[in-house]
């Protein structure tokens, strides 16, 4: 009999508050937390806005060794998953420690560490031959960034299977997939999944930069990440993370755990098209949905929202419109759809974390977040983007998805676990 | 029943031998790759020996339009990606594109190109920034690009766990195979030789400052001084048994028949380390006992403490010097992503012709490590079963199996 996995815990921390209760109230009122960047001089840039969170490591809890020690994308990570654990109720010291795992996701990693540590090993630039004279012993942290999944396991005390998913920005519904198949399988019981991002410093800026995919809204940074408007020009880069507590149903039931939704399919595929380009016909994408949809045993019907990637690019939006038309047929026409993209913007491998713990806050609060910014929607982004404004409606499935750089295409479909009430 | 997942190509950029035949080759007869770094003038540095790769010329194997956007670590990963299917003669073209997936393990990115990136936003400005930078650095490029260059449409994904990601990277392409998608590429390559990559590996702490190349990376000696770091790895092709039986598969090397992995316990703890767990729960995963295993390809880091930790969990599953051990990664330096993968590729070899490569260099094993190290020359010996082990910093543990299929 297959083992059904379900989210019982929820960690997050995104621009616009820290929380899980005040990300839903930003998510629902429909107010945006997208800035002109405060962490440096953005003026030397072509897109000078961000989702910058305000996050206070202190008060967060993490003491001064372990804020020395971890990258800010680290320290994210751990700070949500000992909220995801608070909040699941579980007595993970009480667990076999042998029987929790980590999955976690992250598409650039330590990009502020390695920057800032390259700052001062380079002399700003000067050196080609970095000066081993100012070598932090933290520097091999920063080159590889499997410490962050470690950090995750050291804070819960998990001795299961322990990995990171780097996917790009897929790597957030990736990790969490993964982490699904080890729970059925049968590797883990429990898994703390999910994803942190923090790459709001300026390589990361000047590399989208280079490519012209980021906004060019300097002027207007609370209204420039706009998903689906005729207007949009690029998305806007945010930080932010969320992880989970994903436990095996049975297990959760018998120790009476509040479930927030079963995660009843996932799947990713590829576009072997572009690393950064995609197709019109969004064909990979909705190979993934239908995927998802058939290890969820659903026709596509049954979906009452979809969570859109809605990044903000003209590609991006066209690309998935077609792919939701292309999967689910005249259903897509009958389905919400948003981009809370448009609120926090875009925190590349740890945003469809963040976008799964919206998904599970949608079922659980019966409200679907709206798209912030929709005024004029693109003519060929013919479908309902809930403009404005949130819906209150009744939600038991949900579709979220994510596209990303390499060509990943990924989806999953949560729903409420029968029985559980609205 | 569970489905078999056999491998049928191999692929090796190692600073021993580009290209399978030439590094084991080179692994018998114990020639190692291990040499001062040229790449950059590394005088000023505290340690200086390195596993590079000296004869791989990338426009011999790769389309000149690649060249500009990709990083030497991708530009070895798709060589050997092409060398592993051309092994194989999987022709991709014929097969479905859902049906073939690429899963690889990454540990550093393509950090020499990030590297020109970063100089050049500090030193001139954010508009010389290529416009590459964005998917030339990232884990997942070496998946996305062999992913592109292939076709291949089906589940794919990037793992990172130091040292050990390797080995979770074939164990996730059994797993991907066995929840439906026919064939998956997979294996790691890691490269960081440039300045900034080589003085992050010299901050790990655990880097050999020897200069003698035959003397610098000694696992399981009672001189071990810390490893060599090198660049290259491995790239595998997996296939459904089934489905590799039913395209007229000319070679099968061997069957990954287990795999697990876990993690140490916090630092501090009192807890015992997770490798030992690691290699019993892939034993078992393959339906075997310790007595099965005719060969162990350790870990090996070449830092005494684990070391014995190694050697202990070792001896603690096959009894005082109950199985041959071995450790060949003495040649190549170790690989990160890369490491596990050729191992697996050494391991798949010594099945092919019953013989147990030696660990180059470890001459002097402590006693009571209990170890039976394979040392001096290779040892012939009918091997049909092996166990790889990989362990990454911070407490990463993975162990595969692989056994001979019946020709």
């Amino acid at each position: 009999m297959t083992r059904r996995v379900v989210i019982t815990g929820i960690g997050v921390r995104a621009p616009g508050g820290a929380g899980t209760e005040q990300f839903w109230d930003l998510l629902t009122s429909g107010r945006t937390a997208t800035r002109r960047i405060s962490f440096f001089d953005p003026s030397p840039y072509r897109s000078q806005v961000a989702g910058e969170a305000d996050f206070d490591p202190l008060r967060e809890g993490l003491s001064p060794r372990e804020i020395r020690r971890m990258d800010r994308a680290s320290q994210f990570a751990v700070v949500c998953a000992r909220d995801a654990v608070r909040d699941s109720g579980l007595d993970v010291g009480a667990l076999d420690p042998h029987t929790i795992g980590v999955s976690l996701g992250s598409a650039v990693a330590a990009a502020t560490s390695l920057e800032n540590e390259y700052r001062v090993l380079s002399d700003d630039g000067e050196k080609w031959l970095v000066d081993p004279e100012y070598l932090s012993p933290h520097m091999f942290d920063y080159l590889v960034p499997s410490v962050m999944p470690a950090e995750v396991a050291w804070t819960v005390g998990a001795e299961g299977p322990v990995t990171m998913v780097s996917n790009g920005c897929t790597s957030g519904l990736d990790s969490v997939g993964h982490a699904v198949a080890l729970i059925r399988e049968g590797s883990a019981d429990v898994m703390l999944a999910g994803a942190s991002d923090t790459p709001i410093t300026p390589i990361v800026v000047a590399c989208f930069d280079a490519i012209k995919a980021t906004t060019t809204y300097n002027d207007d940074p609370e209204h420039a990440s706009r998903p689906f408007d005729g207007s949009r020009n690029g998305f806007v880069l945010a930080e932010s993370a969320a992880m989970f507590v994903l436990e095996e149903y049975e297990n959760a039931r018998r120790r009476d755990a509040h479930i927030y939704a079963e995660i009843s399919g996932y799947a990713t595929r590829c576009n072997a098209y572009h690393m950064t380009g995609l197709k019109t016909d969004g064909r990979e994408m909705a190979e993934a949905i239908r995927a998802a949809l058939d290890e969820s045993r659903s026709d596509g019907t049954e979906i009452e929202y979809i969570n859109a990637h809605g990044s903000g690019t003209k590609q991006n939006d066209r690309h998935e419109t077609a792919a939701f038309k292309r999967s689910l047929g005249e259903h897509a026409r009958k389905t919400p759809i948003s981009s809370i993209k448009s609120m926090v913007g875009h925190s590349l491998g740890a945003i469809g974390s963040v976008e799964i713990a919206a998904s599970a806050l949608a079922i659980k609060h019966g409200v679907i977040p709206p798209t912030a910014n929709l005024h004029t929607p693109d003519p060929e982004c013919d479908l309902d983007y809930v403009p404005l404004v949130a819906r209150e409606q009744r939600v038991d499935t949900v579709l979220t998805v994510g596209s990303g750089f390499g060509g990943f295409q990924s989806a999953m479909v949560l729903r409420r676990p029968r029985g559980a009430a609205a | 029943m569970t489905e078999s997942v056999y491998v049928t190509g191999l692929g090796v950029a190692a600073s021993t031998g580009l290209g399978v035949e030439k590094y084991w080759d080179a692994t018998l007869e114990g020639r190692g790759g291990i040499s001062q770094l040229t790449r950059f003038d590394a005088s000023a540095y505290p340690a200086r020996l390195a596993g590079q790769i000296l004869d791989f010329e990338a426009r011999e194997h790769i389309p000149s339009r690649l060249l500009p956007q990709t990083d030497v670590s991708t530009r070895l990963a798709l060589a050997a990606a092409d060398w592993a299917l051309t092994d194989a003669k999987v022709d991709p073209t014929a097969l479905t594109d859902y049906d073939m997936g690429v899963v690889t393990s990454n540990a550093s990115g393509g950090f020499e190109f990030t590297h020109r990136e970063f100089k050049k936003l500090w030193s001139q400005g954010s508009q010389y920034v290529s416009v590459y930078e964005s998917f030339a650095w990232f884990y997942a490029v070496n998946t996305g690009q062999i992913s592109i260059r292939h076709g291949m449409r089906g589940p794919s994904s990037a793992l990172v766990a130091e040292q050990a990601g390797g080995l979770d990277a074939v164990g996730h392409a059994r797993r991907t195979i066995r929840r439906g998608t026919p064939l998956v590429v997979t294996g790691g390559v890691d490269s960081a030789f440039d300045p900034w990559g080589w003085l992050a590996h010299l901050s790990s702490g655990h880097v050999s400052d020897a200069t003698d190349p035959h003397r610098a990376y000694l696992p399981f000696d009672a001189e071990a001084r810390g490893y060599v770091p090198g660049e290259g790895g491995a790239m595998l092709v997996l296939e459904q048994a089934e489905a590799a039986r039913a395209r007229g598969t000319h070679h099968v090397y061997g069957e990954i028949a287990g795999y697990a992995s876990t993690f140490d316990p916090p630092p501090g703890s009192s807890r015992p380390p997770g490798l030992r767990r690691a290699a019993k729960l892939a034993i078992a995963d393959a339906g075997l006992r310790a007595t099965d295993i005719d060969v162990v390809f350790a870990d090996a880091v070449g830092i005494p403490e684990l070391d014995r930790a190694e050697a202990d969990a070792i001896a603690a599953i096959f009894g005082p010097r109950g199985v041959p051990v071995t450790a060949p990664k003495t040649l190549t330096g170790r690989l990160f992503s890369g490491g596990g993968p050729l191992d697996l590729v050494a391991a798949l070899l010594s099945i092919r012709d019953g013989v147990i490569p030696a660990t180059a260099g470890t001459a002097d094993v402590p006693d009571d490590y209990q170890l039976d190290l394979v040392r001096g020359a290779p040892r012939g010996a009918p091997v049909s079963t092996a166990l790889v082990l990989g362990r990454g910093r911070w407490g990463f543990n993975s162990a595969v199996v692989v056994t001979a299929v019946p020709g």
